[in-house]
């Protein structure tokens, strides 16, 4: 039986070949640790760290490769933010399919929220924003797209809001890096999070952060204190970039791999992928919907969810891997806010997320699946 | 050895970026430890000939971030 995987929007597989070439060769060639030592190996170490900056600088359209922050994943990254940047005492606006990545380090540290109010699909209500700011609020967060149905929110015109009401915006881009145009300026972004191992096609264990141009980023708390390979004869931490919120090793190899994941959507490009997989979730979505007893929840991204009438997640999902080897993810998807929003709390769904290495024979293949599911529990029922 | 100018940055992605820019722009240039007499950092700085001091100068006033200074190693003297 052929494997089926669509729980991209967990991490992507399988990932494009230059990406494991590219790992395996780091550690074969130049294991050096960048920015520590000046002899070859850490010279070449060093080289590629610059590279990976500068091409994700590039990606995201900012001008400065030094305003690139890599952290291990993007829970990290979005951590740093908001332990850094906000106050006890701040409020914030979020959207209504915030991830807990966002929600519980806003728990911890005891900040205010207001939700944005959203269509039934999720997608924020732009004309709710000004009644919701009060005098304290800091920082509108926003789920690009969403890891439950793939809703995509109008970030530009979000970030615009954010500007006219002099607050600050975070962009949460686990599942749109690498297939949506994403633009730090342009999008009125001031917190670009993102991270390596979904659409981006990196390994785990990368992620970061970009500031925008407006982002004082001394008036950011570090996250961590710790070797930067720069002055080292004090006990203080760095004030320049990239060494402020980077201590300790960085994930050379993790990091060259997911160079090697932005080569290749350079040279897929990003049009190409996105309507690669636009195609896909198309036509899984239409297929899914012809099916009577099947709920569909989806919101324009790569990623859809659905509910079977009669029949348990966990159950599906499990029949959906032992009798056609497709694999995907059942649950609240660390996202409760998000299916609160969508009236799937809390027994949760099952999602599928495609990604360009999906093929049509294998979307038929889960669209005939789910339907042979559905008809055997109606005919059980 | 010929008399070399070496190039301070704050840490070594900026010896990075700036060794990249400079071979883009004709001018040869390479990187090494740092001299201990001038820092107990475990960086780099960027060399290069003197006789480009000029231009490196130029182009250092377009970077978006600050070096920490430009050195002879002849002399180890401050020159920034």
């Amino acid at each position: 039986m052929n494997q089926i995987y669509l729980d991209n929007a967990a991490t992507s597989w399988p990932k494009p070949e230059c990406v494991p070439v590219a790992v395996s060769d780091a550690i074969m060639h130049y294991g050096g640790n960048p920015g520590r030592g000046g002899h070859k190996l850490a010279l070449a170490a060093g080289e590629l760290l610059y590279d990976v900056r500068e091409r994700t600088a590039g990606l995201f359209g900012c001008n400065d490769p030094f305003r690139v922050i890599f952290t291990q994943n993007i829970t990290m990254a979005v951590n740093l933010v908001l332990k850094g940047f906000l106050h006890p005492g701040d409020h914030v606006l979020v959207s209504p399919m915030e991830h807990n990545a966002i929600m519980r380090p806003l728990a911890a540290i005891g900040i205010a929220y207001s939700i944005i109010p959203g269509d039934i699909n999720g997608k924020v209500k732009l004309s709710e924003i000004p009644a919701l700011i009060r005098k304290n609020t800091r920082l509108i967060i926003i789920c690009h797209e969403s890891n439950v149905n793939g809703v995509i929110q109008p970030l530009r015109e979000i970030g615009q809001a954010a500007r006219g009401n002099g607050l600050f915006l975070l962009a949460d881009c686990a599942q749109s890096a690498g297939h949506l145009p994403i633009d730090l300026e342009k999008d009125c972004i001031d917190f670009l999070c993102f991270t390596g191992h979904k659409g981006l096609f990196g390994p785990t264990g990368t992620g970061g952060v970009l500031f925008g141009s407006r982002v004082d980023v001394q008036q950011i708390t570090p996250l961590l204190q710790g070797g930067t390979g720069s002055l080292s004869e004090s006990f203080d931490q760095p004030s320049f970039l990239p060494d402020r919120f980077e201590s300790g090793t960085q994930n050379m190899c993790g990091l060259v791999g997911l160079n090697a994941g932005l080569k290749w959507i350079e040279e897929q490009g990003l049009q190409t992928i996105a309507e690669r997989s636009k195609d896909l979730i198309t036509q899984l979505h239409e297929g899914l919907t012809s099916i009577p007893g099947v709920q569909c929840y989806y919101g324009g991204g790569q990623v859809l969810s659905i509910t079977i009438d009669h029949v348990d997640n966990g159950s599906a999902a499990a029949e959906l891997e032992e009798r056609w080897g497709i694999m995907t993810r059942i649950g609240l998807h660390c996202a409760p806010l998000a299916h609160k929003t969508l009236g799937t709390f809390p027994n949760g769904t099952i999602r599928f997320a495609v990604s360009p290495f999906n093929t049509t024979e294998e979307i038929e293949t889960t669209i005939r699946a789910c339907r042979t599911l559905t008809e055997e529990a109606c005919r059980k029922k | 050895m010929p008399e070399e100018m070496i190039l301070l940055v704050h840490t070594s992605g900026h010896a990075f970026s700036i060794e990249k820019a400079l071979k883009k722009r004709g001018i040869s240039c390479r990187l090494t430890p740092i001299p201990r007499k001038v820092s107990s950092d475990c960086g780099i700085c960027v060399r290069f000939a003197p006789e480009k001091l000029a231009e490196v100068r130029t182009f250092t006033e377009t970077l978006p971030f600050e070096i920490q200074g430009i050195i002879s190693d002849d002399s180890l003297s401050a020159e920034k």
